[in-house]
């Protein structure tokens, strides 16, 4: 291969005296720095940031309902219209996660539970949040629409017990979402 | 061509099979030499094609009611009169390919005959039968047992179209039924294969299943006023190809892709069957039925199969204890050993007695032999634990490793010293008993009375009870799913186990508990290169005493084992078995 010689660029006399260029940074932080004072940073509107530059102050500001439907935040379980839990305990998602952030212990549903049918439920139902990478897998793979990953994501705790969310955790998480497909209908 | 070999007789593939009792067939376009008398799926197995089916079961009947082996076959077609058969340059003639399928589970194959299992025609009724066979079908795959082990989920995925094209209501058939104590029936998952009916008729000798209804209503049911509660129920279990019959006791436990399966064998009776033990992490979740066609088949008796659950119960010890003032402590390994040598060293070999196990493994009884003969002692014995064979799997023998014993101690009735022993703890001249693994106050009969004279008794123990209540040291042993060796069944078959999990808490595998007592009595480190340091090392040991072991090591016995001595015990069900296979029943 041919050898370039790459010559560096000669400086105008303008150049090597610098200072003209600090004046001009100077100008554009001044004019930012009015520009923020005065309400009218760049961005105030459509990025709802402080004003107070570009940057939103979290946690006083928060972004929660611009979040788009698609938004991966904890994964949580959900019941139904009729108050049903729709996990089965199929352990699809135990399998799944990556970093086998789930753990089921399945349970059988008593013969004089309402929704006996089933037959089959979670007796407990874990998901260490430390392990958890929100890649969203479990809902993916979920047969029952059971298990959702919500918008929350300031996910925080003191011990790793805490960050351990158990089942009834889950369920506040996730609450009711409607409008799924009822397979447990009464043809079933 | 020379001239002698043209004017030699032409000798055809045919007669050259013939000659030696098989038959030239064609699988796939490949002709291959199979017995006569073959059928047609075992053909197709034997070239390494696997049909896939669910009615057909090597060790029952073939009724031939799935339909789903269906593949296509050929004969030469028969020649017009006067006509001589065609040959082709190898010798084969012609095939006429068959317009419609045959199923390949119960027919035999022929001289010439041509079987395709794959093609248009084949792949096109495969998947018209898995059709048929989803259209009823609950898809409840998610609380389902048998998913990820069902025969319908693999050939739905291998065979079938994806997507239903049944618009009409699905039958509603009886589901959770309570059949029997160990079986549950979900009759929307049943595809009628009808294997446990003829399991239940044909093996098990219980025919209490059978059909009712016709057509799409068709029902497995059990007969009125009786319950599928025989010991080997759970085997229906097993061969159900999909989810319609489910262990009670496995129900719910787990889904079957976690768990680990390690081949192993059972010990509750001489038998020795062969087993799978299903694990996850350190818990056993269910044990299944290996098959062994010189053991056990593909069966095991359920009251074998679900004795498990001690394994970790809460009667399972796993520190060592050590009596103080009449009241156990948890102790360490080291104290709770020096305690039984200092109790071996401070009385007379006479005074000492060394209750083996025929529930141990050879490799234990062989450095529980050589404890006793450092020791000095006489007083070795195990506790026969005879019962009645239920004609079927259970042997009369229910200690897994009589014949091992008889090997290992190089003794014709390694049981006999324990009426010598049951006098001397009696009469006080016994005063020390080392105890590996046997419960003193049942077959032993000895009573707690009779352990209170003891001065020093040293048990090895799985559980408490009353002889752990009694024993001044208490050390925790291994369950059957913990360790590693061999055992020797009833027709003298050396088999092997092997571990599916560790041991519980800071319990031992018994041989190193010995090894480690043989050493502290004479002064060495366990960890010295005199003492064995595996499992493996005590085979070599002992084989090199034992003709019968020799050349042998814990490896080359596999896992279908090997016969290592003769017996004149049989099998009943492998004798009733190979009457079925001889007559032409099963293909077995």
């Amino acid at each position: 291969m041919a050898i370039v010689k790459v010559k560096r660029p000669e400086l105008g006399a303008g150049e090597k005296f610098y200072l003209g260029a600090i004046f001009k940074g100077f100008l554009v932080t001044m004019k930012h720095a009015i520009d923020s004072l005065r309400g009218k940073t760049r961005g105030s509107k459509d990025l709802r940031s402080s004003g107070l530059g570009a940057t939103m102050q979290y946690p006083e500001q928060k972004w929660d309902e611009s979040m788009p439907e698609y938004y991966r935040g904890a994964p949580a379980l959900v019941t139904d219209e009729q108050d049903r839990e729709r996990c089965v305990s199929c352990q699809l998602c135990e399998f799944i996660c990556p970093p086998k952030a789930i753990r089921i212990v399945p349970g059988e549903i008593p013969s004089d539970d309402p929704w006996a049918k089933v037959e089959k439920r979670p007796k407990e139902f874990e998901i260490d949040m430390i392990r958890c990478i929100y890649c969203g897998m479990c809902e993916e793979v979920c047969p029952e629409q059971a298990i959702y990953l919500r918008k929350d994501y300031a996910i925080t705790g003191l011990s790793r017990e805490e960050m351990v969310h158990d089942k009834k955790r889950l369920y506040e998480i996730g609450g009711k979402r409607v409008g799924l497909v009822n397979k447990w209908n009464e043809l079933k | 061509m020379s001239e002698e070999a043209s004017t030699a007789e032409v000798r055809l593939p045919k007669d050259l099979a013939a000659e030696k009792g098989l038959v030239n067939v064609q699988i796939d376009g490949v002709w291959r030499q199979v017995p006569k008398g073959t059928r047609m799926i075992e053909a197709c197995r034997m070239a390494g094609t696997v049909v896939p089916h669910y009615c057909y079961h090597p060790k029952l009947s073939s009724p031939g009611n799935c339909r789903m082996c269906l593949v296509q076959m050929g004969m030469p077609p028969r020649p017009t009169p006067g006509e001589d058969p065609a040959y082709d340059e190898e010798g084969f003639q012609p095939i006429g390919w068959m317009p419609r399928p045959v199923i390949a589970c119960a027919n035999t194959v022929a001289e010439n005959m041509g079987i395709r299992t794959g093609g248009e025609l084949v792949e096109g009724v495969r998947e018209g039968v898995m059709e048929f066979l989803l259209i009823n079908h609950p898809l409840d795959c998610p609380i389902c047992d048998q998913a990820g082990e069902c025969r319908l989920q693999e050939h739905s995925v291998g065979h079938g179209r994806g997507h239903s094209r049944f618009v009409d209501m699905k039958v509603k058939k009886p589901k959770n039924v309570d059949i029997g104590p160990r079986i549950r029936l979900d009759d929307e998952r049943c595809i009628m294969c009808s294997r446990c009916i003829r399991f239940m008729d044909e093996v098990a000798g219980d025919p209490v299943l059978g059909f009712t209804q016709r057509g799409t209503y068709t029902t497995l049911t059990v007969h009125p006023g009786r319950r599928l509660d025989s010991n080997y129920s759970l085997n229906t279990a097993d061969i159900c190809p999909v989810g319609a019959l489910t262990s009670n006791d496995f129900r719910f436990q787990m889904r079957v892709w976690f768990l680990k399966e390690t081949p192993s064998i059972d010990v509750n009776c001489g038998t020795g069957t062969n087993i799978t033990i299903w694990t996850r992490g350190e818990t056993v979740y269910r044990i299944t039925p290996r098959q062994n066609d010189e053991v056990n088949s593909c069966w095991m008796p359920d009251s074998h199969r679900l004795n498990f659950h001690y394994i970790d119960s809460d009667e399972r010890l796993t520190e060592p204890l050590v009596k103080r003032d009449g009241k156990h402590q948890e102790a360490s390994w080291q104290d709770a050993l020096e305690d039984v040598v200092e109790a071996v060293e401070g009385h007379a070999p006479e005074e000492i007695a060394i209750i083996g196990s025929s529930k141990c493994t050879n490799e234990e009884l062989h450095l529980i032999r050589k404890l006793a003969d450092q020791i000095g002692t006489e007083h070795l014995t195990t506790i026969p634990r005879m019962g009645e064979s239920d004609g079927m799997l259970i042997a009369a023998d229910r200690n897994p490793n009589t014949t091992g014993c008889k090997l290992v101690w190089r003794r014709e009735d390694p049981g006999f010293r324990l009426g010598a022993i049951r006098d001397g703890v009696r009469d006080g001249s016994i005063k020390v008993i080392l105890n590996f693994g046997e419960d003193l106050t049942a077959e032993a009969g000895l009573s707690t009375e009779d352990l209170g004279k003891l001065d020093c008794l040293a048990s090895v123990l799985l559980l408490a009870g009353p002889t752990a209540e009694a024993s001044h040291v208490v050390l925790p042993g291994a369950a059957f799913a913990e360790k590693r060796g061999s055992m020797v069944n009833v027709t003298g078959r050396l088999q092997r186990l092997n571990r599916a999990v560790e041991p519980h808490g800071s319990a031992r595998d018994d041989w190193e508990i010995l090894r480690d007592l043989a050493a502290l009595l004479s002064g060495v480190s366990p960890f010295d290169t005199s003492q064995p340091q595996m499992i493996e090392d005590v085979f070599r040991e002992m084989a090199e005493t034992i003709s019968d072991l020799k050349d042998l090591n814990l490896s080359k016995i596999g896992d279908l084992g090997i016969p290592v001595t003769e017996t004149d015990v049989t099998i009943p069900l492998l004798e009733n078995e190979r009457a079925r296979k001889a007559a032409g029943t099963i293909v077995g």
